[in-house]
């Protein structure tokens, strides 16, 4: 009968352990171990090259903002199992888009804005669209959206305003929202941390992060289960054009102008950000802190460098290093959380 | 009461995509408290037949009967709603998600209110281990833990146990002990057993005759989109159903064929 199915409420709770050991086990603790050491390693050899004051850590930070805004909801779409290389172009499209509108046709900042964010919404949607109803692999999509919107930009910018840039000086008001910088940080930082504290929330707290867990580690058994993947998948697409159009936006308005070449350095950036983050490059694995840390390790590596003595050059081989290690560690912290107290006996 | 009445019928039901029939007059039932066993090679069209009772493809012809009433189906969340769940060969969970989220994976318990709805960890925790518990499953006591962490039996039991919790009636366990050993195995048939004396109508497909004969009531075996024998327990053989599975032909035949072969 049916009514057996009814269950009666649990009477034994489930036991609360310490915390330390789960951080432990968490993907996000290799990622933070590894900030730490190359944050420590920089510092010893940047220590009488300003590498530790509020302006050599700014400096790095600056330069992470915008990979982190831009990373974490490529981290989304990874965990998802998929990925999304457009966001090279959709930068620079977002920024030409504001510039042209708000600088070259002087409409309103607000408008402008809106405006870029539904043309991103609509790059994510075609990206989302053409992922779920062909069945292409997303990297081939957006390989091909990445030189699509690359090049509609170039295109559309020489017929606007007939160069591939476009200068844009932005009212106070947006200039202090989005583009001052405050104790040498710039406001791109604040938004990022802003941005890393919702989307947390989101994606380890509330039921919408699961379904994106869910997806990624098995999308047959994920719709079986009554998620709607492919709204979720598209909803994903549609987020990072957004976050990457609202990264391109923060820097137009810092800088007065924008530049409509793609920005290549960005799609590597956004990946190795989310990978020695622990996020796992087929899915359902990854944290929030650990992208964020894993973005913070780049933007050392990359930019605190110049105020250390360690040669500039090497930047990118220490990258390379750090990703391979990164994948290895990665496995070895899955089989662990995996294998986590399942050894009291077999049955 | 609907007991009389099978839970899910299935009446001249065909499936073919584009050219190619896949499914011909297909008719079965299946009653609570039944377990069915759908027998049939590879390639016989076990995974579209599954589909089709899931919601996922819509029969071409023909019709399903939910307690005596037609039904159509838009999608697997609607077949779900209606009660019937499937549970797929690799347990339907989630590896490297814990045993509390992938149990809740699509119906997360939330508390809070608002946009500010959070997944209610310690309540899912306690759901989950419960339920799996009172499926035989004693090793799991912590709702944290992650699903790669058990073995290939107990992601599914911990799938059916979940089926079971979100109120399935109709069981459908898709290969569930193909990529098995003998002992987890007999501890999967166990646990379809206990589906069954909750009063649940089981559909068990599978290739393997001895874990079919070991809980099934009811067999029907399928080849090339038919259903080429429909029997009830006891009335066949293991020797004459293995033979019905080979499409016919003796094993003997089957053997002997390549012996000169060889």
């Amino acid at each position: 009968m049916s009514e057996a199915i009814q269950t009666t409420k649990s009477s034994k709770s489930t036991s609360s352990r310490l915390a330390v050991g789960e951080l432990i086990r968490s993907p996000a603790m290799g990622a933070f171990v590894g900030m730490i050491l190359v944050f420590c390693i920089f510092a010893a050899f940047g220590y009488h090259r300003n590498f530790l004051t509020l302006g050599g850590i700014a400096n790095w930070m600056n330069f992470a903002s915008t990979i982190g805004i831009v990373a974490i909801p490529v981290g989304f779409l990874m965990i998802a199992g998929e990925l999304d290389i457009s966001v090279g172009a959709m930068m620079p499209a977002s920024a030409m888009t504001l510039g042209v509108l708000s600088g070259h046709f002087e409409l309103p900042i607000a408008l402008g804005m809106i405006i870029t964010f539904g043309v991103a919404a609509l790059v994510g949607l075609v990206n989302g669209l053409l992922v779920t109803r062909t069945k292409v692999p997303s990297f081939i999509v957006t390989l091909a959206t990445l030189f699509a919107v690359g090049g509609l930009t170039l295109t559309l910018s020489v017929i606007f305003v007939d160069r591939p840039q476009v200068a844009y000086y932005a009212p106070d008001w947006a200039k202090a929202l989005f583009g001052d910088r405050y104790f040498g940080f710039r406001a791109a930082v604040f938004w990022w941390l802003l941005l890393t504290g919702v989307f947390f929330f989101v994606l380890h707290k509330s039921p919408w992060g699961n379904w994106i867990f869910a997806v990624g580690g098995d999308q047959e058994s994920a719709r079986n289960a009554g998620i709607p993947t492919n709204r979720l998948k598209i909803s994903l697409f549609v987020l990072c054009s957004v976050c990457t159009a609202f990264a391109g936006m923060c820097q137009v308005i810092q800088f007065n102008s924008a530049q409509s070449a793609t920005n290549f350095p960005l799609i590597f950036n956004t990946i190795i950000a989310c990978v020695v983050g622990g996020v796992v490059l087929t899915g359902g694995f990854g944290t929030l802190v650990g992208i964020f840390f894993g973005t913070m390790t780049l933007g050392i590596v990359q930019q605190g460098i110049g105020y250390t003595e360690i040669d500039r050059n090497l930047s990118s081989l220490i990258i390379g290093v750090m990703l391979l290690l990164a994948v290895l560690m990665n496995g070895t912290f899955q089989k662990l959380a995996t294998s986590w107290s399942t050894g009291k006996k077999e049955d | 009461m609907s007991e009389e009445k099978p839970v899910l019928e299935l009446c001249n039901v065909d499936k073919s995509f584009g050219p190619i029939d896949v499914l011909h007059n297909i008719n079965l039932s299946v009653k609570a408290g039944e377990v069915l066993c759908l027998l049939g090679d590879n390639g016989a069209g076990k995974s579209t037949l599954i589909k089709t009772m899931a919601g996922v493809h819509a029969p071409t012809n023909g019709e399903l009967l939910m307690d005596g009433k037609p039904v159509s189906f838009r999608g697997p969340k609607a077949a779900q709603e209606a009660g019937i769940a499937c549970v797929h060969q690799f347990g339907g969970t989630f590896p490297l998600m814990s045993i509390s989220r992938s149990f809740f994976a699509g119906v997360e318990p939330t508390k809070g209110w608002g946009p500010f709805k959070v997944f209610d960890r310690k309540k899912a925790n306690e759901i989950a281990v419960h339920e799996v518990r009172n499926f035989g499953i004693t090793r799991i006591d912590d709702g944290d833990r992650l699903v790669g962490g058990l073995s290939g039996g107990e992601r599914q039991s911990l799938a059916i146990a979940r089926a079971v919790y979100f109120g399935a009636r109709v069981l459908i366990l898709d290969e569930p002990t193909a990529a098995l050993g003998v002992k987890q195995s007999a501890h999967v048939l166990r646990i379809v057993n206990e589906a069954k004396s909750r009063g649940l109508a089981v559909i068990f497909i599978t290739h393997q005759v001895m874990h079919a004969l070991a809980v099934g009531d009811h067999f029907a075996v399928l080849i090339r989109g038919g259903i080429a024998a429909d029997f009830k327990k006891g009335e066949k053989s293991r020797e004459e159903i293995t033979d019905l599975m080979a499409g016919g032909e003796s094993m003997a035949d089957l053997e002997a064929q390549i012996n000169v072969s060889a």
